[in-house]
């Protein structure tokens, strides 16, 4: 992603946002709400253009060659999207449809990414049955389902359990040493990023800091990755306040 | 490491046609789940037929007009209007659903799929239809034991007309999916559509009936899509064409699609200028 930005009519909600998520690694995007996470997600799964710079997946633009850069991606999007009438398997096959896989070929591997999340010996309940926890899982096995290289997480475990964010997390960062895939975790909580994560810090709709969690605590002069967060986006803090 | 069973999608005809068909797969089967929906879907048109058109028979005669070759019941004549009612609120119902389903993010699942968006679009369209189809059929199979009994061919001949007709109100519920902002607002738009467009039609009177009472609603009547809609199938379920019904309701079908296609268009369309997306991040 090379000098994106967006506006939403006066409102400038990127600006000339530059960040990379190589393959095989946990990158966290971390902002506070409002921070522009959201609109970055929908510009990289095309929900709409960006108004300037590049999405590249694995060489890939989004814009020029969407068909190509959307097949190597998985999302997980921050609103709940799985359908609550369908069963665990019928709501992954669909998904495996979307992406062009035929109904008894999606078979097996929506069994097995639902095993992967601790869900298969619920895959004919309805989804409307599931805790929130439990449909997060399902939602990160059916983004797997295509065998992405590339996950992205917009506040994945927003509205979780303790259990739940912890295990959702674990996944996870699982499937980034299991399978190689880049991971780009989208929250504005500090206590999911890792002391040896890569962190994207995203405030008012700029990179404030790109980089790994030790050099952000000697950039934002702070003992911890709370008071780093503080300092970078005090500004906020201080509006809130 | 452990060993993945994985399926990498298709681009080519087989992954298109699997697409489409888990597209409309998911359509029917949610319908089906939602069995007050089929219910509330079938009431509807009965109890026009069972009640208002038993009402109206004794006041409102129909004299011999085509495509009927004799005096016909206003039960017979009334049919194919509720048969274009039907398309007309699923088209609206589906709409809804999109609206739903943009608000709560199950739409971003459709849209991020690597087909063609328009591909998608069209895809979820035909998905609407079937189900319109499985309530048309259920309704004039009730209305059968009616008395409502054209052709058996007719069965056959209304169906290209349902499907055409489908289209149309389903694309236009797509375009207006794409304008409405919140779900609170749908219910408004709805009273400027839904009932307008069907009043002002040939769906429940015909059209020179509407005409000795009033030239101005006549003219509204004609130039209403639906109207056109209405009477395609009307002619259809008696196998018979009328050709300018059709040429409308296809020139319609084009408009109202491509309308729908450049306001889901992530570059062009409504949806890039209008807000951003749900959520807080």
């Amino acid at each position: 992603m090379r000098g994106v930005s967006h506006r939403f009519g006066p409102i400038l909600a990127l600006d000339d946002v530059t960040l990379a998520v190589p393959r095989g690694t946990f990158v966290v995007l971390l902002g506070p709400n409002g921070a522009g996470k959201s609109t970055l997600f929908a510009l990289a799964t095309r929900l709409y253009d960006s108004v300037s710079g590049e999405i590249r997946i694995l060489g890939h633009d989004v814009r020029r060659n969407p068909t190509a850069a959307l097949q190597q991606l998985g999302v997980v999007f921050q609103s709940r999207s799985l359908d609550g009438y369908l069963s665990l398997l019928q709501n992954l096959t669909y998904h495996a449809a979307l992406q062009g896989i035929g109904r008894r070929a999606s078979r097996a591997p929506a069994m097995q990414a639902l095993a992967k999340v601790g869900l298969a010996e619920r895959a004919d309940d309805k989804v409307r049955e599931l805790s929130g926890g439990q449909a997060r899982r399902v939602e990160i096995a059916r983004a797997l389902l295509h065998d992405p290289a590339c996950l992205l997480l917009d506040e994945a475990t927003v509205g979780l359990d303790i259990a739940s964010r912890e295990s959702t997390l674990a996944i996870v960062r699982g499937l980034v040493k299991e399978r190689g895939v880049g991971v780009l975790w989208a929250t504005h909580l500090v206590d999911e990023v890792a002391s040896d994560d890569h962190v994207v810090l995203l405030h008012k709709g700029r990179v404030r800091f790109s980089g790994l969690v030790p050099d952000l605590l000697r950039v934002a002069q702070a003992g911890n990755l709370r008071g780093a967060f503080m300092r970078v986006t005090e500004d906020t803090h201080a509006e809130a306040a | 490491m452990t060993a993945y069973v994985t399926a990498r999608g298709r681009l080519d005809a087989s992954g298109y046609l699997a697409c489409f068909s888990g597209i409309v797969w998911r359509e029917v089967l949610r319908f089906l789940h939602q069995r007050e929906r089929f219910l509330a879907a079938l009431v509807r048109p009965l109890v026009w037929l069972f009640i208002f058109a038993v009402g109206f028979r004794q006041v409102l005669g129909v004299s011999i007009i085509p495509p009927y070759q004799t005096y016909v019941l206003y039960e017979v004549f009334v049919t194919p209007g509720l048969v274009g009612m039907i398309l007309l609120f699923n088209a609206m119902q589906s709409s809804l659903s999109m609206v739903y389903d943009r608000e709560t993010g199950a739409m971003r699942t459709l849209l991020v799929s690597p087909f063609p968006r328009s591909f998608l679009l069209v895809s979820k369209l035909l998905g609407g239809v079937a189900v319109a189809l499985l309530q048309v059929y259920a309704f004039l199979g009730i209305a059968y034991f009616w008395e409502i009994e054209p052709p058996l061919i007719g069965y056959v001949t209304v169906l290209p007309a349902l499907v055409l007709a489908g289209l149309m109100l389903g694309a236009l519920a797509l375009f207006m999916s794409s304008v409405i902002k919140q779900l609170e607002n749908f219910a408004g738009v709805m009273n400027f559509v839904i009932f307008p467009m069907f009043f002002a039609s040939s769906a429940l009177y015909p059209l020179w009936r509407i005409k000795e009472s009033s030239p101005l609603l006549y003219e509204i009547c004609r130039i209403n899509p639906f109207t056109h809609a209405v009477e395609l199938i009307r002619f259809a379920l008696y196998g018979q064409l009328e050709p300018t019904a059709l040429a409308i309701v296809l020139g319609c079908t084009v408009l109202f699609l491509a309308a729908a296609i450049y306001a889901y268009n992530p570059s062009k369309g409504l949806m890039s200028w209008r807000g951003g997306p749900a959520g807080g991040g």
